[in-house]
């Protein structure tokens, strides 16, 4: 059962609001009492995978549930898709532009990132229709 | 130390949120990468780096750090301060590079963290 659900709307190539759906996500569980070591892994990992839908998929869609134990972030995007995830995962491995690396990102440790920070990880991407990427946290 | 006393160290001037001047901190990290500031640090409460955009202050609040310092003379950008103002987190300038103001800051007992 689902104590809290929200949503937020990414917007794309925003570079200024980029991060904004993760701080009010961090916001809201601070509130809540949850362990701050906690909020940190979920607050790095939902912050990677948003910046990647500003920078490659035009925006999407942030899903939060947070559950008694667990958080549960859905980034849903319609951009370009992932055509080899396992590649995409490994550390460097980026497609960003020198104009991305010049704003401090684009190094090929999101997804990496992502994997490293949280408990359980799924990436589902078709090439031309989107991306879907699940993270779960679990609380300690 | 303090953060006043990383200001002194570097001869730094406060951009934002002076007020917090006497909050201690241990640890600190450099980098103009903020992907690797989310890969590597742990517990550093102090972002040394030459980059000044208001993802610098979001890549410092998800790793619930309290202090960043702009090298080089940089300033961030206007937004950013904005930012930085509403989170309560420090921001200093100091004409320091990188590699002086890491080193500096080190000599004087600020440490990588775990």
């Amino acid at each position: 059962m689902s104590s809290l659900h929200l949503e937020y709307e990414v917007e794309g190539n925003n570079f200024v609001s980029a991060g904004q759906a993760t701080e009010k996500v961090k916001f809201c569980l601070k509130g809540m009492g949850i362990n701050p070591a906690d909020i940190r892994r979920i607050a790095i990992a939902m912050y990677e995978a948003e910046i990647n839908m500003v920078i490659h998929a035009n925006g999407g869609k942030a899903l939060v549930d947070i559950f008694v134990d667990k958080i549960v972030v859905k980034l849903v995007d319609t951009g370009p898709g992932i055509a080899d995830i396992d590649k995409a995962m490994t550390p460097g491995f980026s497609t960003a532009t020198d104009s991305i690396r010049d704003l401090g990102f684009g190094a090929g440790m999101g997804l990496h990132n992502m994997k490293k920070y949280t408990d359980e990880m799924y990436v589902e991407s078709t090439v031309g229709v989107g991306t879907t990427i699940t993270l779960v946290v679990n609380f300690s | 130390m303090t953060i006043k006393q990383i200001a002194e160290i570097l001869e730094a001037e406060f951009i934002c949120c002076e007020e917090h001047k006497d909050k201690e901190v241990h640890t600190a990290c450099g980098s103009d990468m903020m992907s690797d500031v989310l890969a590597y640090v742990k517990d550093q409460a102090v972002l040394i780096t030459g980059l000044c955009n208001p993802q610098v202050v979001r890549t410092a609040e998800m790793m619930d750090m309290i202090c960043i310092v702009f090298v080089r003379g940089k300033r961030p950008t206007e937004d950013a301060i904005a930012l930085a103002k509403g989170k309560g987190m420090v921001m200093l300038t100091t004409q320091e590079r990188m590699f002086s103001a890491c080193g500096k800051l080190y000599e004087a007992g600020l440490h990588p963290g775990s």
